[in-house]
């Protein structure tokens, strides 16, 4: 099989590992967007916080000093109408209106945000990826039917886009009546288009790319060459958006839980739901709102920080 | 018969509100097999449509028009239908583009894009599969093919890259191979091991060999005929070393003499081709390249020049071809264009009838060329 005289071979070979000397890390493309947001004090700030608000998610309710539905305060009578007691060391953040430890309950409901926000995002990710990937690589490569389904799709998703999220959130929810599922559902539903249309035009994008005409030059599939060519590819920005979305989503499911169409037992902590009690007793204990209120700030923030450098991390016109 | 007849070969695209372009206008040529066939002319001037039509690579839109012929070994590939073209892709007649990155998937390591081409047509999976790559990767001059395999694009260096194209193309031995720039996007040093490459592997295997290029060092050094290509149709048609010794068509003078000399003298201008590639006249209006010819007469103005046939077997599209060299020496005076412009300086005696050169050797106009 090799063809090529054994001097220019020696020689080309020097060349060649001269050549690639300075390139001997291997590193994949995901590795080398790993260093470069490693780099990113953003992207640590991002990480840190969501690191604690996993392991607070995760292993916090094992650790909490009162149980979270254990209405005490009015056990021991403190709660009377009109007085809310504050922090105190026992209770750091004071008792809510049914009497109850604000400060295990934040605890307890970070699981209920991470999941109610984890799972919409993956609801909407996998319908929007679906559709979104049909559409893509059927306007892609397709010809005039792939345009037609392309054109179908997108008009559904345009539909859905045309609604504002809350107001589409609301009536999902509404439909379904009110609980948790309901919540990632309607929540999940709200990121389908923009998850589609990107998908879409990544793709579009790149099926117009020097390799895809490459490897149909070599007789390729279309099939295969949209599944194993132009997805991966077209993934990145995907994958940014859904840390982008997590942030959304918790606020969208907070939003939905704070008009009442979240889990209609109350007594499970989640944030949203704590906001919505805490807003009657806004004169007492106006800190009662800002908690719940602040803890959905970071997480959102931590999410939107290393989404965006991930952002960074992954555009193409910044690798070199 | 030849390998590969392009006959007629015409390419038009219609947008509506917009003029039709006529990207390729009439182009016929052959290829026989083990032959190494050059398609020359600056951009714009058809080369890369033409393979692309060839391949039925020419993005299917509205207004896109082919007509002609694309004979390879009997079937037409103009006429053929999807299936049985994506069974001859790659398998039968391969391609090399101009920019190995983009050409290659970023996101997926070289292996699979090699073991794909495998799979597809020679039906190669699994163990086989990576060591037959692993193979193609040693055959084009990869070292540590193993380790190549599973790296990305990014990770190898342009000529590397390129070498790696190669080894996908020639992965399942085509019989025709067409390469479409492949060593613009390279520096000189990786030009000449890729080039090096593609004609070892020609030799070898007897493949034939499209070379598409502006480059005529490439030119010289590579291909057994050429086709000198400007507005869409060929203009002139020679086998290497007439082509050099005595170009006719004044188009090819001018490709010829705007080459950059090493031994010119330090205050010497370049000898560009005036105007550009968009001042041209449409066909039907005479020599296209009549606006920006310096030996324009009368004739050229009015319809197109028929293709002349010479008694050596060459032919050129023009009225008042540059005169041969030897022959009628008071010419060359007379002539703005400096006339067989070969920076290695033809002889003013060389005989113009001289035979053709035997293909895949005749090192000599290469040393010239390449300065």
């Amino acid at each position: 099989m090799t063809t090529i005289g054994g001097k220019k071979r020696e020689k080309i070979d020097r060349l060649a590992e001269l050549a690639a000397r300075d390139e001997e890390r291997g590193v994949s493309l995901w590795q080398d967007a790993f260093r470069r947001l490693r780099r990113n004090p953003a992207a640590i700030i991002g990480a840190v916080i969501l690191t604690i608000f996993v392991l607070v998610a995760l292993i916090g309710p094992f650790l909490v000093p009162y149980g979270p539905t254990d209405t005490m305060g009015i056990r021991e009578g403190l709660i009377k109408p009109g007085v809310i007691p504050g922090s105190s060391s026992e209770h750091w953040f004071g008792y809510d209106h049914q009497g109850r430890d604000v400060f295990s309950r934040m605890i307890v409901g970070a699981r209920q945000t991470l999941l109610v926000g984890v799972v919409a995002t993956l609801i909407g990710l996998a319908v929007g990826v679906l559709i979104g990937g049909v559409a893509g690589a059927a306007a892609g490569l397709g010809g005039r039917w792939g345009r037609w389904v392309d054109s179908t799709l997108m008009r559904f998703i345009d539909m859905l886009l045309a609604l504002p999220s809350l107001l589409l959130a609301v009536s999902i929810a509404a439909l379904l009546g009110p609980s948790l599922t309901t919540v990632m559902i309607a929540v999940g539903m709200v990121s389908v288009p923009v998850f589609a249309r990107l998908l879409r035009g990544s793709m579009i994008a790149q099926s117009n790319s020097d390799y895809v005409l490459a490897a149909t030059s070599l007789g390729v599939r279309k099939s295969k060459i949209a599944v194993a060519h132009v997805l991966p590819n077209s993934l990145a920005p995907v994958i940014v958006q859904a840390t982008l979305t997590l942030a959304t989503a918790i606020i969208e499911a907070a939003a939905l839980s704070f008009l009442g169409l979240g889990n209609p037992d109350s007594a499970t902590p989640e944030w949203g739901v704590m906001l919505a009690d805490a807003q009657q007793y806004l004169g007492i204990r106006p800190e009662l709102a800002i908690y719940p209120a602040v803890a959905i700030i970071i997480t959102a923030l931590g999410f939107t920080l290393l989404g965006e450098s991930m952002r960074e991390a992954l555009d193409p016109k910044l690798r070199k | 018969m030849a390998l590969l007849d392009v006959e007629d070969l015409s390419v038009t695209f219609a947008r509506r509100g917009q003029r039709t372009v006529r990207a390729v206008d009439g182009v016929s040529f052959s290829v026989n097999a083990g032959e190494v066939v050059g398609l020359v002319g600056e951009s714009g001037c058809g080369k890369s449509v033409t393979s692309l039509a060839i391949m039925g690579l020419l993005p299917k839109q509205p207004g896109l028009q082919v007509s002609g012929k694309a004979v390879f070994d009997g079937t037409d590939l103009l006429q053929i239908d999807d299936r049985s073209r994506r069974d001859i892709r790659g398998r039968d007649v391969a391609m090399i583009f101009q920019d190995p990155l983009s050409s290659l998937n970023p996101v997926v390591p070289i292996g699979l894009q090699v073991t794909e081409v495998l799979t597809r047509h020679r039906g190669m999976r699994g163990e086989a599969a990576a060591k037959e790559a692993a193979q193609l990767l040693d055959r084009v001059g990869i070292p540590d093919p193993k380790r190549r395999l599973k790296e990305y694009p990014h990770q190898l260096s342009g000529g590397m890259r390129q070498r790696a194209l190669i080894a996908m193309a020639v992965a399942c031995q085509p019989r025709l191979l067409i390469a479409d720039e492949p060593t613009t996007a390279l520096d000189v040093t990786i030009q000449a091991q890729i080039l090096e490459l593609l004609k070892d592997l020609v030799q070898d295997s007897g493949t034939a060999l499209v070379m598409i290029t502006h480059d005529l060092g490439v030119v010289a050094g590579m291909c057994d005929t050429i086709n000198v290509l400007y507005g869409g149709r060929v203009v002139e048609t020679a086998r290497r070393r007439p082509l050099f010794r005595q170009p006719r068509h004044p188009y090819t003078v001018g490709l010829l003499g705007s080459v950059p000399r090493l031994d010119a003298g330090r205050g010497e201008r370049l000898n560009p081709i005036p105007g550009s590639v968009r001042d041209l006249l449409p066909w039907p209006d005479g020599c296209a390249f009549a606006p920006r010819c310096d030996r324009r007469v009368d004739a050229c103005i009015g319809e197109p020049p028929e293709l002349v046939l010479t008694h050596d077997g060459r032919s050129y599209r023009c009225v008042n071809p540059a005169p041969l060299p030897g022959l009628t020496p008071g010419d060359e005076v007379r002539t703005a264009v400096p006339g067989p412009a070969t920076p290695g300086s033809v002889p003013a005696q060389a005989v113009p009838d001289e035979p053709p050169a035997v293909p895949g050797l005749a090192a000599a106009p290469s040393e010239e060329e390449t300065p």
